[in-house]
C-alpha cells in the first residue's frame, strides 16, 4: 500500500481499517457474545430508523399519503414487485422476511455512510450470516415443497443425455458457492468503499505537511466527495442485488423445474 | 474495486483485520439476530399490512372514484339529452299554441264580422223604414197644408168652392 510509505516519510496517520473495529459501549473487559458494542448500539439505530420511517410515518394511514409514508409505500411496492416479478405470485408469502432483509441492509449502508459511524454490513459474520441464512432457508424450502424432486433443480433434462452428469456437477458447486458470493459481495463492496474514502481522507491534510499538499490536499478532497456520491449508489444497489438474488433462490426453491 | 478488497483482505489479516477477529463473532450474530428479529416482527406485524391496507384502500377508492365519474358523465349525458328533448318539444308546442291561437282569433273575428255585418243590415233597413214613415207623414201634411192653403185662398178672393172640388184639384196638382 502506499500508505504505509507515506506514513514513514510525513506525520499523515494510515489507519483504513481502524474504523472497522469492534468496542465496547460502557467499561472495559472482553466482548463477550451479549455485550453492547458499536455494532450493536447501529443496528439499533438501523432498527429506530426503519421504524421512524415505517411505523411512524405511516401511522395516519391516510389517503393522500405524507412524505414520510410515500418512502415506506415506494419501499413496499418496490420490494413487493420485486418478489412478486421474480419469486412469482407464490413467492408473496415471504415478502416480510425479504422486506426485512432488504430494509436491514440499505439501512445499515445508508446508516454506515455517515461520516463518524460504523457500518455493519462491513463485516463479514454479519453478512455470511444473511447469505447463509437465506442460503440454509431456501434450501430446506426446496426440499420440503418437493422432496427429492427439488434435485431436479441440478439435473438438465433438455440438456444431452451425455452432457448431463458434467453439467449436475457444476450446478452442485455454484449452488454451494452461491451464500459465499452472496455475502462477501455485500461485505466487500461496502468496505472497499469505506476504507477508500479512509485512505483519501488520510490524504486531505496533506497540505499541513508539505508543499506537494497544494495538488494532494485539494485532488483527494475532490475524490472524497466523488467516491462519496458513489458509495451512495453503492449502498442502494448492494441492498437490492442481495434482495434481488435472495428472490431468486426463492424462486429456485418454489418452482425447481428449469 | 474487487481487486482494493482483497489486498485490504491481505493486508488486513496479517495486520489484525477487524472483520477476521473471530472473538467478537458471537456478538455480531447475536445482535444481528436480535436485529433482524425485531425488524421482522415490527415489518409483518405492523408495517407492512398498515401500508399494505392503505395502498389497497386508495387502491380500492381510486377505482370507485372513477366509477362515481362516469356514472355521473353518464347522468349528465342523460340530463342533457333530456334538456334537448324537453327544448324541441316545447318548441313544438309552442309553435302549435300559436297556430291554435291564431286560427281561434280568426274565426272569433270572422264571427263579430258577421255580426257586425247583420247588426248594420237590420239598422239600415230599419232606417230605411223610418225615413219612409217620415217621408209619408211629410207628403200627407204637405197635402192637407195645401188644401187648407187653397181654401183659404180661394175664400179670400171672394171664390166660393165645395170642399170636394178642391181637393181633387189639390191632390191633382199635387200629383202633377
Amino acid at each position: 500500500m502506499a500508505g504505509e510509505a507515506e506514513h514513514s516519510e510525513g506525520g499523515l496517520a494510515f489507519h483504513p481499517l481502524q474504523q472497522f473495529e469492534i468496542h465496547r459501549l460502557f467499561g472495559e473487559g472482553p466482548i463477550e457474545w451479549y455485550t453492547p458494542t458499536n455494532i450493536s448500539l447501529w443496528m439499533a439505530f438501523a432498527v429506530l430508523a426503519i421504524v421512524a420511517v415505517f411505523v411512524f410515518g405511516s401511522s395516519s394511514k391516510s389517503l393522500i399519503p405524507t412524505r414520510m409514508q410515500s418512502i415506506g409505500e415506494l419501499a413496499y411496492d418496490f420490494v413487493h414487485n420485486m418478489v412478486e416479478d421474480v419469486a412469482g405470485h407464490d413467492g408473496a408469502k415471504y415478502f416480510p422476511m425479504i422486506m426485512t432483509l432488504f430494509l436491514f441492509i440499505l439501512f445499515a449502508n445508508m446508516l454506515g455512510l455517515i461520516p463518524g459511524s460504523f457500518t455493519p454490513t462491513t463485516h463479514i459474520a454479519v453478512t455470511a450470516i444473511l447469505g447463509f441464512g437465506v442460503f440454509v432457508f431456501v434450501t430446506l424450502l426446496g426440499f420440503y415443497k418437493h422432496g427429492f424432486h427439488f434435485l431436479g433443480l441440478f439435473w438438465m433434462s433438455d440438456a444431452p443425455l451425455i452432457l448431463r452428469p458434467i453439467i449436475a456437477v457444476i450446478e452442485v458447486i455454484s449452488y454451494f458457492v452461491r451464500p459465499v458470493s452472496h455475502s462477501i459481495r455485500l461485505a466487500g463492496n461496502i468496505m472497499a468503499g469505506h476504507a477508500v474514502m479512509k485512505v483519501f481522507a488520510a490524504f486531505a491534510p496533506m497540505i499541513l505537511i508539505s508543499t506537494i499538499g497544494i495538488v494532494v490536499t485539494p485532488v483527494s478532497i475532490l475524490a472524497i466527495t466523488a467516491i462519496y456520491a458513489l458509495e451512495v449508489l453503492v449502498a442502494f444497489i448492494q441492498a437490492y442485488v442481495f434482495t434481488i438474488l435472495t428472490c431468486v433462490y426463492l424462486k429456485d426453491a418454489l418452482h425447481p423445474g428449469h | 474495486m474487487a481487486t482494493t478488497t482483497t489486498e485490504h483482505a491481505a493486508e488486513g489479516a496479517s495486520a489484525g483485520m477487524p472483520q477476521l477477529d473471530f472473538s467478537t463473532f458471537p456478538n455480531q450474530i447475536f445482535w444481528l439476530l436480535v436485529t433482524l428479529v425485531i425488524i421482522y416482527i415490527v415489518m409483518s406485524r405492523v408495517a407492512l399490512p398498515r401500508i399494505g391496507g392503505v395502498l389497497a384502500n386508495r387502491k380500492g377508492t381510486i377505482t370507485s372514484d372513477l366509477r362515481a365519474a362516469e356514472e355521473l358523465k353518464q347522468k349528465a349525458l342523460e340530463a342533457e339529452r333530456a334538456y334537448n328533448d324537453a327544448l324541441v318539444k316545447a318548441r313544438a308546442d309552442a309553435a302549435k299554441i300559436v297556430a291554435d291561437a291564431k286560427i281561434d282569433i280568426q274565426k272569433d273575428l270572422d264571427k263579430a264580422i258577421a255580426k257586425a255585418d247583420a247588426e248594420i243590415a237590420a239598422k239600415t233597413v230599419e232606417a230605411g223604414k223610418a225615413l219612409d214613415e217620415i217621408r209619408a207623414g211629410a207628403a200627407e201634411a204637405i197635402a192637407t197644408v195645401a188644401k187648407d192653403t187653397a181654401k183659404e185662398l180661394v175664400a179670400a178672393l171672394g171664390g166660393s168652392a165645395d170642399a170636394r172640388s178642391i181637393t181633387s184639384a189639390v191632390t191633382a196638382r199635387l200629383k202633377g
